[in-house]
């Protein structure tokens, strides 16, 4: 936890080491196409490009951070609702003063953002209606309240230059020194209590049942990060926008939570992709003629996602295919290991081999078929091929004998212990043989009382049989590892 | 402060928008009540299917479809423009399923992503390809209904049907009727019991995309006139408002019109006396009417539950002190 700390306070101090540097005097240039514009990015010479970049980076942070927890928590849409129920709390903000008083605005959106999730849960707990109708209802009638104070707001002589319709979709490149300052605030905040109270958020997320008879307040834990959140999404709108601040929240962190099963892992990694991305859309903005912030970040941190979802190592699309297709290629080698242990069956293990021709009659496939799946166990080292018989390697005799093993004493399991008719736990054991442990094997041997006979009468392959000599020579104990 | 609410004049507001100002104001409350009744009968299946942020997903993620068709056929023709949005909507559709599958992302955060991404998509091309598309950024997000009237009127035989955008809208909202009125029983099985659905012969995958194609196009038609957001507000609070009002489904539909009704005409006063968006002023109303309902309903209102309960904790402490029985002990 300590390296979560270290780690996320690391790309903070980073973000503040980078901004009081002054970019090296390159005054000349005028036009301002793309190369120029990326060129002035990357010195960092203007003010603007330097907060728009410390920014994201630090809306980035808080955003990827707390939007772990709500991917935990299962509250996506909530992030949602909230960032589209601020809207009328900016605009009051707004006309506490007539100015874009960064404070002003954090104060009332933060009040919005609160009463509009105490409203979904008054909504769904005191009506028919669920909490998918609540929110929906909530987020776009919020939404409305602040539209009409927001055209409102424009028509004032004053209004026009308010700067509201940033808050739509976002203008990094508007941030001022005091959004800054209230963005690190924020950040800061947020940083040190998910730290401080990693325990308990991490045990009230996974498990609220335990976390309450431990004596977690469990309520104020969802209060407390529902606070945080609605600050977060705040500091967040000027940069991202309100309608799509939510993205920020739900994206990064399910990107992460694609590529680890541990939360401390989580919430760094969903923070880093938030900085990305973040940082992506603030320099695509910058480059692009006039484009939004916000849209151009969400498409990075969607990118992001896109790439853990194909890409994933253990949960992504092409590494679960893979994994299935060498599952099924692996059942298919083994089906060819019983084959022979079959064909070899019925000569009562008095031929060594196995020819092609009679593996083909076993599987009712053709000879070149036979050979094609002869070959296949010749390369994974489970056959030897000479001329046109099989002949099993220690290990694929070894193999063989299990699956056979497993598929008798799965059948005799069933028909014994489950009252499954005989002609009728065939196609079930077809399925169970191929992933059926040794310890489950020991676990059923032993209930069914070393059986020798599967409910056909045909012979189970003890342990014995299977180890053929090597089980002798260890003393018989049959354990076979 | 006081500068913003302009003062209250009873014939500006309540009178002349319905007297010299009709032509005017008559087609944009003509336009707000097609447009939420339409989405108020597309929302009731919506939600009892408990999909209504479905509605929100697809609302978001036709804007790319639409963008892509105005700058495939440089038009802005009806046919593309429902193209890109059942394609936009089909679309949306496949990807939510496949990530909520495919992956061990929950369906929530599917739904989250998948719209989100879409709609940056689509905010993007706008902005890139303003010249072409000839839709600005905020009007994507609340639509600008007061440019209903200004649009080319059609007329069919001399007489008048009303502008473009409208007579689509109430095209549609025909459409959803007569769909309604011929599949009701079909419809009304597979929201509530999907396997009965499944056993009296009615495809429940077919109904669903077919709920999802009228999404598209109902959302794509209100989209100029409303916008992507508070299109979800019509979605949802018409139904909402119903069926806190009665649980017979097709109750719930005349209530969701009568709820349009309302809503558009206090919509366009309250937009006309606060000078605002008057799409946005319609959710307004259409939100006080809910909120009135959810006090008031005698079944499910707030006042009928505080009763009830104070009824059912408190039935000896109420017999005993408020009304004395006459008793014989």
């Amino acid at each position: 936890m300590s390296r979560t700390a270290s780690r996320a306070l690391l790309i903070l101090l980073l973000a503040a080491a980078t901004s009081p540097v002054e970019a090296a005097g390159v005054r000349e240039f005028v036009s301002s196409d793309w190369s120029t514009q990326i060129v002035r990015f990357f010195t960092l010479q203007d003010a603007s490009v330097r907060f728009a970049l410390i920014g994201s980076v630090l809306l980035g942070l808080s955003c990827g951070l707390l939007g772990s927890f709500i991917v935990v928590r299962k509250m996506a849409l909530m992030g949602d609702a909230l960032s589209h129920a601020v809207l009328p709390g900016v605009a009051i903000g707004f006309l506490w003063n007539m100015t874009k008083d960064p404070l002003a605005i954090l104060i009332g959106a933060t009040i919005a953002g609160l009463l509009g999730t105490f409203l979904v849960s008054a909504i769904s707990r005191t009506t028919r209606l669920k909490e998918d109708a609540a929110l929906g209802l909530v987020l776009a009638t919020f939404f409305a309240i602040g539209i009409c104070l927001v055209t409102m707001i424009q028509r004032l002589p004053t209004g026009n230059k308010s700067g509201l319709d940033k808050f739509l979709f976002g203008q990094a490149a508007a941030l001022s020194a005091e959004d800054i300052t209230l963005m690190a605030i924020v950040t800061s905040i947020a940083v040190v209590m998910v730290v401080a109270f990693y325990k308990e958020l991490l045990a009230s997320s996974f498990d609220p049942g335990f976390s309450r008879s431990i004596g977690l307040p469990t309520r104020w834990i969802h209060h407390g990060l529902m606070l945080l959140l609605t600050a977060s999404v705040v500091i967040a709108l000027q940069a991202v926008g309100v309608v799509l601040v939510s993205a920020m929240l739900i994206t990064p962190a399910s990107a992460a939570y694609l590529l680890t099963d541990r939360l401390h892992r989580l919430v760094v990694m969903a923070a880093a992709f938030g900085v990305g991305a973040g940082m992506a859309g603030a320099f695509l903005s910058f480059v692009g003629p006039s484009l939004p912030t916000g849209p151009l970040m969400v498409i990075g941190a969607s990118a992001l996602f896109s790439a853990a979802f194909l890409f994933g190592p253990r949960h992504g699309v092409v590494a679960r295919w893979l994994l299935r297709r060498r599952g099924a290629a692996r059942t298919q080698r083994e089906n060819t290991l019983k084959s022979m242990f079959h064909v070899m069956e019925a000569t009562q293990f008095r031929t060594e081999g196995v020819t092609l021709h009679d593996l083909a009659i076993r599987r009712r496939e053709t000879i070149d078929d036979a050979q094609r799946l002869g070959r296949d166990l010749v390369r994974h080292g489970l056959a030897t091929l000479s001329g046109d018989a099989l002949y099993f390697t220690p290990s694929g005799r070894k193999r063989a004998g299990e699956i056979v093993r497993n598929h008798r004493l799965w059948e005799l399991y069933l028909t014994q212990s489950a009252n499954i008719a005989a002609d009728h736990v065939h196609e079930d054991a077809e399925k169970i043989e191929h992933i059926l442990g040794e310890s489950v094997v020991r676990d059923l041997e032993r209930r069914l009382g070393y059986a020798t006979f599967d409910p056909h009468g045909r012979a189970i392959p003890s342990a014995r049989t299977i180890h053929g000599g090597d089980a002798r020579r260890e003393g018989g104990n049959g354990s076979g590892k | 402060m006081n500068a913003m609410i302009p003062a209250f004049d009873p014939h500006a507001v309540l009178v002349a928008p319905w007297t010299e100002n009709l032509s005017l104001f008559g087609w944009i409350a003509a336009m707000g009540f097609a447009v939420t009744s339409a989405c108020g009968l597309v929302g009731n299946y919506l939600m009892l299917r408990r999909m209504a942020l479905m509605g929100d997903a697809v609302s978001h993620s036709v804007l790319p479809g639409l963008v892509a068709a105005f700058l495939v056929t440089s038009s802005r023709g009806t046919l593309p423009m429902f193209a890109g949005a059942l394609a936009a909507g089909v679309f949306t559709t496949i990807a939510i399923e496949s990530i909520h599958k495919l992956t061990r992302v929950k369906q929530d955060a599917a739904i989250g992503i998948t719209f989100s991404t879409l709609f940056a998509i689509g905010v993007v091309m706008t902005s890139l390809y303003a010249a072409q598309v000839d839709l600005d950024a905020d009007c994507v997000l609340y639509g600008e209904i007061a440019f209903v009237p200004l649009e080319p009127m059609v007329s069919v035989g001399g007489v008048v049907l009303g502008p473009v955008p409208f007579v689509r809208m109430a095209a549609v909202l025909l459409m959803v009727g007569l769909l309604i009125v011929a599949f009701y029983k079909e419809l009304l099985v597979s929201a509530f019991d999907p396997g009965l659905a499944r056993s009296l012969g009615t495809n429940p995958t077919l109904m669903h995309y077919g709920l999802m194609a009228a999404l598209s196009v109902v959302v794509v038609s209100a989209f100029e006139s409303v916008g992507a957001i508070l299109v979800v507000a019509m979605l949802i609070l018409p139904g909402a408002t119903a069926s806190l009002l009665s649980t017979r489904l097709s109750r719930v539909h005349l209530l969701s019109l009568v709820h349009a009704a309302i809503s558009s005409w206090l919509g366009v006063t309250l937009g006309v006396w606060l000078d605002c968006s008057i799409a946005a002023a319609m959710v307004v109303a259409g939100a006080l009417l809910f909120a009135l309902v959810w006090i008031v309903s005698p079944s499910e209102g707030l006042i009928a539950r505080w009763r009830r309960r104070r009824r059912a904790v408190l039935p000896s402490a109420l017999s005993d002190d408020s009304n004395p029985v006459p008793e014989a002990k």
